[in-house]
């Protein structure tokens, strides 16, 4: 089980990288240069500022939008092409088809982010010639961007499992924007009364808490990131993560292939 | 119907395929009111070791009857076994090799890393895979193009790789859906020739295609479906000799006794040879009539009827009247 | 049981409790963030920066911090009755949507008043009314608004009265306005100046938690003026017999009051041994001068909002 599921995974990888998704790294690369180079012309203080919110904030951009758009095609690319006939007719059960996809895409991501994360600590001792110990806080929010990838993954992949390219899309990307101001809904749902309160909430509380997983701004200013936030963050995506892909394992499960 | 029963070391003996009563209806519409029965109530079996012709016009059914043994589809009602297995046993699955119509691969992958990546999906292990997939290549002719990538195969070889595929963990049944399509004249040989091999390993074939050539030349027994319904199984041997049986007689000679001509469905003369073709009620009468002509007789051969033949009167009869025969 | 069916099971399982823990996991961490995202608003340096951000969305952006505001200033009532954020996030909301005229009115209700009424930042409420009115110029609510932060907090009655007329002039305003701006002028300090403020501010505004804050403000005028009256009665009984009464039903015989005086809240006064006045309960009537009872200290938070 676990060899076929790396399998799929190391497969999907390796389609990612043939498919020169890691070409974004090229774009993220001359934009933290060029950046670097433009503010050191500013003062000081600001320098560290937009380097970690410009860096950390176009990695999350980037990769969210790769999550979204290879997230998509995962499974329906594979149903309209066909090739998933010569896999399900081997003892590959569904669900470890989906598993193996979102780690593949997971894994890709975080590599991804492995190497621009090296091009922002190089932007930042660039513009200030060494690094401080606040640096390593940067670190926990590159930590929670990557969680927040996995549930984007797990939701792209969700969707990829039962509908078009298209609509995948626009649901995932919504979700996204929704996430972002997670705790704002809850805190509107609060405000509400009667029906509208029960439905705001349930909605307030099935849509992904991507605002907690957004620490960029404190980090940029040196703020600390409490260890029961990282620990609860943490259990928060793994279990928010497994519960879309069993959604998504569900689906498939019982889906007929055209 | 094969039983399968456990005596200590006693082989097990088992039909490879035992389909029974699958069924398929799509409802489309957009009110989902008009059903389409992509298959109707299945009843068929297939041996162990034998090479089985799927036969049918486009759209009679056969792929959705093989995605449904692949598990690519749910049936609306009915079940099926193979080797005796559920159709979501994984256990059945590393047993089986399923090469699908006009197949489409990662193209991104070289013809190794496809048969890797498929080998370990099937269980193969990793030690000893690499071997066995070069030998797998060059047995089906795509030996030097093991490190291109697939996006630059053509059709032929993509039907190569996929026949590959469908055969490298050494399936007992192997399942090919128009195994021949796309191949110029020497593939089509070469995939022939690779079926009966198959059979003389053991392996069980069940293969669906349109031409009936093909299956003419390979299969042991075969069935005819047409708009989703079975209209006929049995062997080749007694589905062609109950239909049409006629008898060829040559002799020497260089007149047609009208009274022989009168009995013959159509008669040639080349040279000093003539050939007649009699049906088979006449065969008797037709050979006094060339011992009281003291013609030389050079042979007396039954004329089997073409499988195509068989097919078209199938096609044509009524679904209530056709028989199962076997 | 097929392996389908047991992987469906398998997988429903698993996404029920998933969701029962994601939703006990989002608990503790909105428990551990309660104004984390609100106290990010400490870093936005320069809010006409952030509007450029929005490409176009600051409407949507304007309404999201104005919400944030509210409902700070709430939670912040119930526990904290500090609101130095107060402030920052109605600048936000204000500069991403200068037309956000409630922002306006709620910054003038409590940004002005000093803790734990408010903020305790006039200055800053001024220079946000101000703003207010240079985007909104036919919003006489606005100009009220500047009337009010002078008179209540600053006590500049000069520029309170300018504020007001400039605020008479607007089509559609409260007529109390022109009244306001002419009373300034001598009688600024009388506490029919006060009332016909608060009742304005009553009357010009929707939001829930100003309106409370000037029903406690008019019912605080009420007890004062009451007390002081009654006070005058005492006096006049005093008087009269020479001794002060030990109860109402006296001063009820002597005439001099109709029966048990109540107050605003239908609770009747408590008059002391040696003749004080008294309120029976001071926590419900906040910014009262008179009728408080020895010794009373007011709660940190006042009771002025809907909630309380």
């Amino acid at each position: 089980m676990n060899g076929r599921i790396f399998q799929i995974a190391s497969n999907t990888f390796r389609e990612a990288v043939r498919d020169r998704v890691l070409y974004n790294l090229i774009a993220f690369a001359l934009l933290m240069s060029g950046a670097a180079v433009l503010v050191g012309q500013i003062s000081i203080d600001i320098e560290r500022l937009v380097v970690i919110n410009l860096g950390l904030t176009a990695i999350s951009l980037f990769g969210t939008v790769i999550a979204i758009f290879v997230g998509i095609g995962l499974v329906s690319k594979e149903i309209d092409k066909r090739t998933l006939y010569t896999v399900l007719s081997r003892p590959v059960q569904r669900w470890e088809f989906i598993v193996g996809k979102f780690l593949g895409l997971a894994g890709t991501l975080t590599v991804n982010t492995f190497f621009m994360a090296i091009g922002v600590f190089a932007s930042l001792l660039y513009v200030s010639h060494r690094l401080h110990r606040a640096d390593g806080w940067v670190l926990a929010a590159l930590y929670f961007i990557i969680l927040q990838f996995l549930i984007t993954t797990a939701l792209a992949l969700l969707f990829s499992s039962f509908s078009s390219p298209l609509m995948s899309a626009v649901f995932a990307f919504s979700l996204f924007v929704i996430g972002s101001f997670a705790e704002d809904l809850r805190g509107f749902a609060a405000m509400t009364g009667g029906l509208t309160k029960w439905l705001a909430t349930g909605a307030a509380y099935l849509v992904p808490n991507f605002s907690a997983l957004n620490v960029i701004s404190s980090v940029a200013h040196q703020q600390p990131v409490s260890g029961h936030l990282i620990l609860y963050n943490t259990a928060y995506a793994v279990v928010y993560s497994a519960m879309v892909l069993c959604g998504g394992i569900l689906i498939f499960q019982h889906r007929n292939l055209k | 119907m094969g039983a399968s029963f456990f005596f200590g070391a006693a082989k097990v003996i088992m039909t490879a395929i035992d389909i029974l009563d699958l069924e398929k209806k799509y409802t489309t519409g957009f009110w989902k009111k008009k059903p389409k029965q992509a298959l109707s109530p299945l009843r068929m079996q297939v041996e162990q070791g034998e090479i089985f012709g799927f036969l049918g016009p486009n759209g009679a059914g056969k792929t959705t009857t093989l995605k449904l043994l692949m598990g690519l589809i749910f049936p609306t009602s009915g079940t099926a076994r193979i080797l005796g297995m559920e159709l979501s046993d994984p256990k059945m699955k590393a047993q089986i090799g399923f090469l699908p119509e006009q197949p489409y691969f990662y193209d991104y992958l070289t013809a190794r890393e496809l048969l890797h990546y498929y080998g370990r999906l099937s269980g193969m292990d990793a030690k000893g895979l690499s071997n066995k997939i070069t030998t797998m290549l060059d047995r089906v002719g795509l030996g030097d193009a093991a490190g291109v990538q697939l996006r630059k195969f053509s059709k032929g070889m993509l039907q190569r790789a996929g026949i590959a595929q469908a055969i490298l963990h050494d399936p007992k049944v192997v399942f090919l859906d128009e195994p021949m399509s796309g191949l110029d004249p020497m593939g089509r040989r070469e995939v022939r020739d690779l079926i009966e091999q198959l059979k003389h390993e053991g392996k069980t074939v069940f293969f669906s295609t349109h031409i009936l050539a093909d299956a003419e030349a390979l299969c042991d027994r075969v069935a005819v479906l047409h708009k989703g319904e079975l209209r006929g199984v049995g062997a080749i041997a007694d589905l062609t000799s109950s239909v049409h049986g006629r008898v060829e007689l040559v002799w020497q000679g260089t007149t047609i006794p009208d009274a022989l001509r009168a009995l013959s469905t159509e008669c040639r003369l080349a040279g000093e040879t003539v050939r007649a073709i009699v049906p088979e009620e006449n065969q008797d009468t037709a050979l006094e009539i060339i011992r009281r002509e003291r013609m030389r007789l050079v042979s007396v051969t039954p004329v089997r009827a073409s499988l195509e033949d068989y097919f078209v009167a199938r096609l044509k009869s009524d679904a209530a009247s056709a028989g199962v025969q076997s | 049981m097929s392996s389908t069916r047991r992987v469906t099971i398998a997988a429903g399982t698993l996404l029920l409790f998933s969701f029962v823990g994601s939703v006990l996991l989002l608990r503790q961490v909105d428990h551990l963030r309660t104004n984390a995202t609100i106290e990010q608003v400490l870093f936005i340096s320069s809010p006409r920066a952030l509007k450029r951000m929005s490409l176009g969305y600051d409407g949507l952006l304007a309404d999201i911090y104005w919400t944030r505001a509210v409902q700070y200033f709430g939670t912040a009532h119930h526990s904290t009755g500090n609101y130095e954020l107060l402030y920052p996030l109605l600048n936000i909301a204000t500069v991403l949507d200068p037309h956000l005229v409630p922002a306006y009115e709620f910054g003038a209700n409590f940004v002005g008043p000093k803790p734990p009424n408010g903020a305790g930042q006039p200055e800053k409420a001024i220079a946000l009314t101000e703003f207010g009115i240079r985007n909104n110029l036919n919003e006489w609510r606005l100009y009220y608004n500047l009337g009010f932060i002078h008179y209540t907090e600053m006590k500049n009655y000069s520029a309170a009265a300018d504020a007001f007329a400039r605020g008479s002039e607007v089509p559609g305003a409260h007529p109390f306005l022109r009244i306001l701006a002419a009373q300034m002028a001598q009688h600024a300090g009388e506490s029919d100046t006060a009332r016909m403020l608060w009742t304005t501010t009553y009357q010009a505004s929707q939001d829930p938690s100003i309106r409370a804050n000037a029903v406690a403000h008019l019912r605080a005028l009420r007890v004062d003026d009451e007390v002081t009256k009654l006070e005058s009665t005492i006096s006049l009984y005093r008087q009269k017999t020479g001794r002060s009464p030990s109860n109402f039903a006296e001063l009820a015989r002597a005439g001099l009051i109709g029966g048990v005086p109540l107050d605003p809240l239908g609770r009747p006064y408590n008059l002391t041994a040696d003749g004080k006045l008294e309120v029976r309960s001071p926590d419900d009537l906040p910014f009262i001068q008179k009728g408080m009872p020895a010794g009373y200290v007011p709660p940190k938070r006042p009771k002025l909002l809907p909630s309380d």
